[in-house]
């Protein structure tokens, strides 16, 4: 089907269903950001490496920069500003807070959406294992160290 | 000096329950009614004459402005340079907003066209139309210097901004003695800094007041405010600026550009709020540099290691313009801090600021400190080498003693305190000195290359004493402010000058005004980085936040706490002098039972009645202090690495990494700890991944993420911290700065393992970064050298 | 803020479709596949499509299946997926090996196998992978479907073999016999970085514990993805020592053709990198070959 203009597109985002239309052009991370309010997702650069635009799509990790808002359309999104539920914080953003995994916050979200992820697919990651997959994340101001002990932190405590 | 438990506990971040939550507030989630977007059209060309910049097209497609340098001539100034350095012949070059006749360096902007909406300012930009003459460019501050260079300006001759001298105590005699002199040329390469949040602004007009609100991405609020009234003519007290969340600046954000006056101009001229966020690539392109020295030293030493002498000739590259601080980073926060932490008598510095066709270069985290620490700790452990002494040997012997506090440096400053060998002495024993060197051994039997670095360093931050900062011609003090108010109902806010980016204080200024006033820690709350709410603030960067505006904040307690006494003495009934305080309790000496708290206190000075207010005292219970510091500080400590390299690949890994640092009184030590490990991996990535690489065209290679080398988690060792508490005697709470020591001791750290690990085949030092292609290259040519003999 | 061009776009729900866009716009359309390599250049102005071709929504196109003696892997199967097979870790672990240094794990998430092998980036990892295990790709157009070896894949760099009109649609890897071992060695600045070099190895020992079968495929060494011919004769029908390791190692270095990389290595570095590669995967293979890990 020709799309020219605009494109309908409707996504389950933080679990509520949304219709915006956009063009085609629009990246994910500018509808979550300007079409949606949804400012926690960040962004920092224009090649997909510094990773503060993490967020969940249809289950899995993936930079909001590098991805077209429309191939969005019919999934569903988890930003930061979905995972704590009834003002009580995710495990992952307690432990971040205990641990002083965050400095000037900018690099936070996309760093605590990928943990996210990353402890669903290992539960039980070894520091060196975290460090990898954590590879697609920048941040400037914590040199990783308590980064790195908020996520073994946090995977602790979700395996209890 | 900690009167409670609060100052020093490990207190958790306040900062962090909005960050964690993606409730933070940067400059681009600023959203208000009728917003537009500006983008900037920027030079292509490293060097070029402009003769044609057309924004017709752009305004008949729909732009909501567009407009030239010629455009703004006459109304948005120059950006000016606020350091005009003493101890030098100085030329500042006119640094236009939008270039207008000439474009200096691949970025440097040359229109902006704003639009309804991003994609349409995109789009408008796109159909400006600029003339170029492209010119030969030169990007090497040693070929800017030849005669028949390119040259950037017509009044700077041979591209030479400045030329800066500093020295002390009589060099000749020194080298005269020397029994060894040590020549090396060094190369403190070029750095972006690369916050993860780039630089933006949103400029608001409000008509009914006349008056603008700027959110900035900005490390200190006044100073914007200030410099841009100063660029557009629009009154000082007539802006607002507000910097909310800050993403990391390590210096970037200090400095005013051009984009932010043009776009607070915009903001005006069109009635409307304004965006403006660089992207990542302009950040690396038009975002200051750091670091770039060209070194020529001299080291002067008897053969037991003693250092005589040093003699520096360094080149600095500026790049095309002159940033706001520009010249003091390679001359004065360089030179001055050329003894490092050892007893040299003879320094003489020589410093050239050379313009080339690269973006400006100014203060990134360290500012001149780095690029002296990195040379001292070359220079000795190159000394060692020549002596066959061991490194560790000859620090011992030149260190300054910590009888000798406060020490007269022969550069002219005067460190305030320091033990430099307590902290030398638990790094090695931390790292195991003596049993990584068997190891070493044992090692090189087998041909691996293991390595052990260390790197000595004193810093100089806390900036600063305005007398002294005022003498090195810096445009204003570098003295802090802060008022503490306390509420009637005993709540305290605590409004400070300091503008913390992920530093932490809105915690430990709390931290520091509960313990001071004797209130519970969530009795307190922190204002910063809003011009609207806070008296004029300097502002944060050269570790000056904590012992600056700490102390600021300190004193302000001090007067609440003595007008409270009045106010006590008042309602307990008898005089001033038998009042006693202490945690947040005023007591009758000798009577402890007869007592008033603050927060009764607080509630008098507000009601104001006779039994509440003696009579003369005016009501209220706040305090605004400016505090302008004594001296600078001088943080210090020894950070050691150990290091194998593989010798097929060049690659270097780090084994370990210890870190001994000494920072004064530590208020919240988590907080400490995490400025020195991120401090730490920015100083291993200049000495082995990072570096800014333009091409002979001015071409900038490295203008991504993913061309210039930020290190991952999977990259960087964990450091391992450790300190000494050696208090400064000058500031109220005893603290010094500690932001950037991480990034100066780190670089020479590394530089010195890997180069320890190829020292036994002959090798005595490779410039920066240590690329495993660079150390491959300088392993073939030794061993080819070899079977050569 | 991070705007791209206009373009008109497309997101066919049946391949069918897709070639029929395919054909319609002949070279004048890109194809979104992962998106992890078009859109950054899109972002940085280097690539202005005026028509987007999304592939993400045809049906039929993520798989991977054991098919007797070969394993086929639909063009859109995401590197995560091929390093998180349990089928593929059995059979042809190379490839989990590989994948799992692509980019980052965000990255591997979204690109395809398909959309890399299709870039053809010299510092694409798929085809040396490829190369190495003597694969094929599957082009499909309205005309037919046909097969390339990935050694004929790639002209040049960012250059195939694909005709306008034709898309990947499928990858197919012949299961490697008992006694085989890979090894996939990627050298990097940083984690996630490009390749500063690579090379893929693929071997089978016969009884006697000579090499009965060897693919080495070079990354980042030269304008395509490069079949290392000499290196791989120069192991073929001889028991690996290290001696004949060495001569297969010293090949390698003559098959590649690098080119000076500014950021990470310059020719000679390159070309002594892709010994020492090739020499330390050789080791590796055969270990594995041999029942090591």
């Amino acid at each position: 089907m020709a799309q020219k203009g605009l494109v309908e597109i409707t996504v389950k985002v933080n679990g509520r269903v949304v219709k915006r239309a956009v063009e085609p052009r629009k990246l994910l991370v500018n509808f979550i950001r300007d079409d949606l309010g949804l400012t926690g997702t960040h962004w920092g650069c224009d090649t997909g490496n510094c990773g503060a635009c993490t967020v969940i799509l249809n289950g899995r990790s993936v930079k909001s920069c590098n991805v077209l808002a429309v191939q969005a359309d019919g999934a569903e999104l988890l930003t930061i500003e979905g995972l704590a539920s009834d003002g009580k914080l995710h495990p992952i953003q307690e432990a971040f807070w205990e641990n002083h995994a965050l400095q000037c916050g900018f690099c936070t979200p996309g760093f605590i959406m990928q943990t996210f992820w990353l402890l669903k697919q290992n539960p039980n990651p070894s520091p060196e294992e975290v460090r990898k997959m954590l590879a697609g994340n920048l941040c400037r101001c914590t040199g990783y160290q308590n980064i790195v002990k908020a996520v073994l932190d946090a995977a602790a405590k979700m395996r209890r | 000096m900690a009167v409670t438990a609060i100052f020093g506990a490990r207190v958790k971040r306040r900062e962090d329950p909005r960050l964690i939550t993606g409730r933070g507030r940067f400059t681009d989630d600023i959203r208000l009614p009728g917003m537009c977007y500006a983008v900037f059209v920027r030079s292509p060309y490293a060097h070029a004459r402009v003769s044609r910049v057309d924004v017709s097209k752009a305004l008949k497609a729909g732009a909501l402005a567009a407009l030239t340098g010629s455009d703004l001539d006459g109304k948005v100034g120059p950006v000016p340079c606020a350091w005009v350095i003493t101890n030098a012949e100085i030329r500042v070059p006119t640094y236009r907003p939008l270039a207008i006749d000439k474009v200096r360096y691949v970025g440097d902007p040359v229109a902006v066209v704003v639009g309804e909406s991003p994609e349409k300012a995109h789009d408008y930009a796109k159909l400006v139309e600029v003339e170029y003459e492209p010119l030969p460019a030169v990007v090497d501050q040693e070929e800017a210097m030849r005669s028949g260079a390119p040259q950037l300006y017509d009044d700077v001759p041979n591209n030479v901004a400045f030329t800066w001298r500093l020295s002390g105590g009589d060099i000749e005699k020194a080298f005269s003695a020397a029994d060894v002199v040590v020549e090396k040329r060094l190369v403190n390469h070029r750095l972006q800094p690369a916050a993860m949040e780039t630089r933006g602004i949103v400029a608001s007009y409000e008509a009914s007041s006349d008056s603008i609100t700027a959110w900035i991405t900005s490390q200190n609020p006044h100073i914007h405010r200030f410099l841009i009234s100063a660029m557009t003519g629009i009154p000082e007290h007539k802006i607002r600026v507000i910097a909310t969340d800050v993403g990391g600046g390590f210096g970037s954000k200090i400095h005013v550009y051009g984009p932010e006056a043009v776009v607070t101009y915009l903001a005006k001229t069109l009635g409307r709020p304004v965006k403006w966020m660089e992207t990542r690539r302009e950040n690396f392109l038009a975002t200051i540099h750091g670091r770039d020295h060209i070194q020529y030293v001299k080291l002067a030493a008897k053969k037991d290691g003693t250092i005589l002498g040093l003699d520096v000739r360094s080149i600095a590259n500026l790049g095309a313009y002159l940033s706001t601080a520009a010249p003091g980073i390679p001359t004065w926060l360089f030179g001055l801090m050329l003894s490092g932490p050892y007893k040299i008598p003879a320094i003489r510095c020589e410093v050239m600021g050379v313009l080339t066709n690269t973006a400006p270069v100014d203060a990134y985290r360290g500012a001149g400190r780095p690029e002296a620490t990195y040379l001292l700790e070359r220079m000795v452990d190159i000394l060692a080498r020549r002596l066959g002494m061991d490194p560790v040997e000859v620090r011992r012997r030149n260190f300054i003693e910590k009888e000798a506090f406060p020490y007269q440096s022969v550069t002219g400053i005067l460190y305030d305190s320091g033990d430099y060998l307590a902290a030398f002495n638990k790094a090695l024993e931390k790292i195991g000195y003596a049993e990584f060197r068997r190891r070493q051994e044992e090692a090189r039997r087998q041909g691996k290359l293991l390595g052990i670095g260390i790197s000595s360093y004193v810093e100089i931050c806390g900036l600063g004493p305005s007398r002294a900062v005022r003498a090195t011609g810096f445009g204003l003090g570098l003295w802090e402010s802060a008022t503490v108010r306390v509420h009637p109902s005993g709540k305290v806010t605590v409004y400070t000058g300091g503008n913390p980016h992920g530093q932490g204080e809105e915690t430990t200024f709390a931290q520091i005004a509960a313990d001071q006033l004797g209130v519970p820690l969530e009795d307190v709350e922190v204002i910063h980085g809003d011009t609207g709410m806070i008296p004029f603030g300097m502002g944060t960067y050269g570790s000056r936040t904590t012992p600056v505006a700490g102390g600021a904040i300190a004193l302000a307690c001090k007067r609440v706490i003595e007008k409270g006494r009045k106010i006590a003495a008042h309602l307990l009934e008898v005089s001033e002098q038998d009042v006693e305080f202490r945690a947040g309790v005023y007591s009758v000496r000798g009577l402890p039972e007869k007592s008033v708290k603050i927060q009764q206190v607080a509630l008098a000075s507000y009601a104001a009645g006779s039994r509440e207010l003696p009579e003369g005292t005016e009501p209220g219970l706040e305090s605004t202090a400016f505090y302008d510091p004594e001296n600078f500080t001088f943080p210090f400590g020894t950070h050691v690495c150990t290091v194998e390299v593989d010798p097929e690949t060049g690659m270097v890994k780090i084994l370990r990494y210890v870190a001994v640092d000494d920072c004064g009184v530590r208020i919240n030590p988590t907080i400490v700890e995490g400025q020195i490990h991120g401090g730490v991996v920015q100083g291993i990535a200049q000495a082995l991944w990072e570096q800014a690489i333009y091409d002979n065209n001015g071409n900038l290679l490295t203008a991504t993420l993913s061309d210039y080398a930020v290190p991952t988690a999977a990259d960087v060792p964990e450091i391992e911290t450790d300190e000494t508490i050696t208090p400064s005697p000058h500031n109220p709470l005893g603290v010094k700065g500690v932001g950037e020591t991480g990034t100066i001791a780190a670089t020479p750290a590394v530089v010195n393992a890997v180069i320890d690990a190829l020292s036994h085949l002959g090798i005595e030092h490779i410039d920066m970064p240590l690329t495993p292609a660079r150390v491959w290259r300088v392993l073939r040519e030794t061993r080819k050298g070899e079977s050569a003999k | 803020m991070l705007t791209l061009d206009q373009f008109d776009y497309f997101a066919p729900s049946t391949l069918r479709g897709a070639l029929t866009l395919a054909a319609r716009y002949r070279g004048r359309a890109v194809f979104l596949a992962g998106g992890q390599s078009l859109l950054p250049l899109m972002k940085l102005g280097l690539l202005s499509p005026k028509t987007v071709i999304d592939l993400n929504r045809v049906r039929g196109l993520e798989y991977i299946r054991g098919d007797g003696r070969w394993v086929r892997i639909g063009a859109m199967t995401r590197h995560n997926s091929i390093a998180t097979s349990r089928l593929l870790a059995g059979k042809v672990p190379l490839m989990v090996e590989a994948a799992s240094l692509i980019g980052d794990p965000q990255v591997r998430n979204m690109g395809t196998i398909g959309g890399s092998l299709a870039h053809a980036d010299p510092a694409g990892d798929w085809g040396s992978v490829l190369i190495a295990l003597r694969g094929v790709i599957q082009a499909a157009s309205l005309g037919g479907r046909r097969l390339i070896e990935a050694d004929k894949f790639f002209v040049d760099a960012f250059k195939t073999r694909l005709r306008p009109g034709e898309l990947i649609t499928e990858v197919r890897v012949p299961v490697p016999p008992k006694g085989s071992g890979g090894a996939y060695l990627k050298l990097v600045r940083r984690e996630g970085d490009f390749a500063t070099a690579a090379v893929g190895v693929q071997l089978t020992l016969d009884k006697t514990g000579a090499v009965s079968r060897a693919g080495i495929g070079l990354t980042s060494l030269g304008p395509v993805n490069i079949r290392a011919v000499r290196a791989e004769e120069a192991l073929v029908g001889r028991v690996p020592t290290d001696g004949v390791i060495e001569e297969a190692a010293d090949a390698a270095a003559s098959d590649a053709r690098p080119v000076t990389d500014p950021l990470r290595g310059d020719e000679d570095y390159k070309r002594a990198m892709a010994s020492v590669l090739t020499r330390r995967a050789i080791k590796l293979a055969v270990s594995r070959a041999r029942g090591g890990a």
